[in-house]
């Protein structure tokens, strides 16, 4: 058995995708309430690692368990655990048919079965949340990058979940727009929400961050504090990384 | 430089402009509403036109519902298989492809012989065989379930029917598979982060979608139906097309007959095309 106060257990993880190993033996705890960051190269096999930890990509081996199940491949548990842990993409992913409040609400009247009445309730509160209530009745094509990744987020947060992952969230946005969303990400934090964030915001890495996990060819090669990646890193890769993304 | 060309446009294109406005008006359109003009015109005036109109128009209402049964037949049919052919399923998958390429790969008229003639029979005695096996085996009630309809309840225009619906299913399955190809992978990715079930996604993220933008398509198919309804004449169903074959053997009055028959194809697929544009451009509008 796992230790129940982690959360998050990624065991032995592998992901192979014909030739390319883009997770290449993996294991990971996270404890309930932690902020971790996973950084690294592109293709390091970040967002892999993230996405197998709700499955959305199927492990070719290994175990990840959730506040103390092991997900197996079967759909219907699958289904109830991605229900508890929200996911934010790097292109928002919002749905451009529904309205601001109808794309939060959705999943809260179809997965939890509320009334029209408490969907929106509760999707007001956490559009209020990220600051955008007025948009609840545009669409997301008249929203900007920004706000979309905010409606997303609130998308995410109307279903309760346990845990936020979050695949680059501010990689697609323009400059002046990153800081609203990592203002809503590092309030989420600070309120004791457990998050793993594939992300290069070091002003976020910083400020929010518990852990930091610097993986390279699928590996993990750094699994350390802020102060410790900043001040102290052990490796030669992670010091290059480094300089490399802080030169500017 | 766009100062350049609107300083420079006014001594150009006074006369060009009048002459591209001429140059763009859709004169096809307009020769078309003078045909039908012409045509209903001398309808109500020469006496031959005129029966022969009056004899043709009753197998409109056979067209008409031969068309617009069949469509609806073929939406369902082609949106299970639109969905089978992306299904990771094995089985479902090919079964759904061999679908689409045996239909696809067979005339239209062909079709029509072998379904009304062949496949409806060929299904219903299958049927009936094994409701009388049931009943051999004291299965009565299971039995006389299978044997309820046979091959003469199965009328001509059922069979017509049936063809075009099981024909046109085969075409709009790829209309409908390229249209939810066409939703971007992430849509998926997000609903069922959500923890939606994949039919759960299909039904209220990716549908919605895909639809929408294959409604021109699914709106030129249908234009295509209401003509290749008229093969159903084949078998003898009193569509237009069959009414107006019978109204020239009978007559001898061809010239009348086929020329009212185009002019009434001609009308209804130019009203059904110009409304299918009209949604599109609603569509591009609301984009």
């Amino acid at each position: 058995m796992t230790n129940h106060d982690h959360i998050i257990v990624v065991k032995d993880l592998y992901k192979h995708f014909d030739e390319i190993k883009a997770v290449d033996g993996v294991s990971l705890n996270i404890e309930k309430g932690k902020v971790v960051v996973v950084i690294g190269p592109s293709g390091s096999g970040k967002s892999t690692l993230l996405r197998c930890i709700n499955h959305l990509e199927e492990p070719t081996s290994g175990e990840v368990w959730i506040d103390g199940e092991k997900l197996t491949n079967t759909a219907k548990q699958i289904n109830e655990i991605r229900a508890e842990i929200g996911m934010v993409f790097q292109l928002f992913n919002l749905f451009p048919h529904l309205s601001v409040l109808d794309n939060v609400t959705l999943a809260q009247k179809v997965i939890r079965g509320r009334s029209q009445d408490e969907a929106k309730q509760v999707a007001m509160e956490k559009l209020t949340r990220v600051g955008i209530p007025e948009k609840a009745d545009a669409y997301p094509s008249n929203l900007s990058g920004g706000q979309q990744q905010r409606v997303a987020i609130a998308r995410a947060l109307a279903m309760d979940p346990k845990i936020m992952l979050f695949d680059e969230p501010t990689s697609a946005l323009d400059p002046e727009m990153i800081k609203e969303v990592l203002d809503v990400m590092l309030d989420l934090a600070q309120e004791g929400m457990t998050m793993v964030c594939v992300s290069h915001e070091m002003g976020f890495v910083r400020s929010a961050a518990d852990e930091v996990v610097f993986m390279d060819f699928g590996k993990i090669v750094e699994h350390t504090t802020p102060e410790g990646l900043f001040n102290n890193p052990q490796y030669d890769r992670t010091k290059l990384f480094l300089s490399q993304i802080l030169e500017h | 430089m766009s100062d350049l060309h609107q300083t420079i446009e006014p001594f150009t294109t006074t006369g060009d402009l009048k002459r591209r406005n001429l140059r763009d008006l859709p004169w096809w359109f307009f020769a078309i509403i003078l045909i039908a003009i012409y045509a209903f015109f001398i309808i109500s005036t020469n006496e031959n036109y005129n029966s022969a109109f009056n004899f043709i128009k009753i197998g409109l209402l056979i067209t008409v519902k031969t068309t617009l049964i069949a469509y609806s037949f073929a939406i369902i049919f082609g949106l299970l298989a639109g969905l089978g052919r992306i299904s990771k399923n094995v089985f479902i998958n090919n079964l759904s492809r061999l679908y689409v390429e045996l239909i696809r790969g067979i005339p239209i008229l062909v079709l029509i012989f072998f379904l009304a003639y062949v496949g409806v029979p060929v299904l219903i005695d299958s049927l009936n065989g094994i409701g009388f096996w049931l009943i051999e085996q004291n299965m009565a009630f299971l039995g006389k379930l299978f044997t309820a309809v046979t091959n003469q309840d199965i009328s001509m225009i059922s069979r017509a029917i049936i063809s075009l619906s099981v024909t046109y299913g085969a075409y709009l399955a790829e209309i409908f598979r390229a249209g939810i190809q066409s939703i971007a992978k992430g849509q998926m990715e997000a609903a069922r982060s959500l923890g939606m079930s994949y039919g759960q996604s299909m039904r209220y993220v990716i549908l919605p979608q895909a639809v929408r933008n294959v409604l021109p398509a699914l709106g030129n198919d249908f234009v295509a139906m209401v003509k290749d309804s008229s093969l159903v004449s084949v078998l003898a169903v009193r569509d237009i097309t069959q009414v107006a074959r019978l109204y020239a053997g009978s007559t001898f009055r061809f010239r009348e007959a086929y020329i009212i028959l185009a002019v009434l194809y001609l009308t209804m697929t130019v009203i059904l095309s110009l409304l299918v544009q009209l949604l599109e451009r609603r569509l591009k509008i609301h984009d």
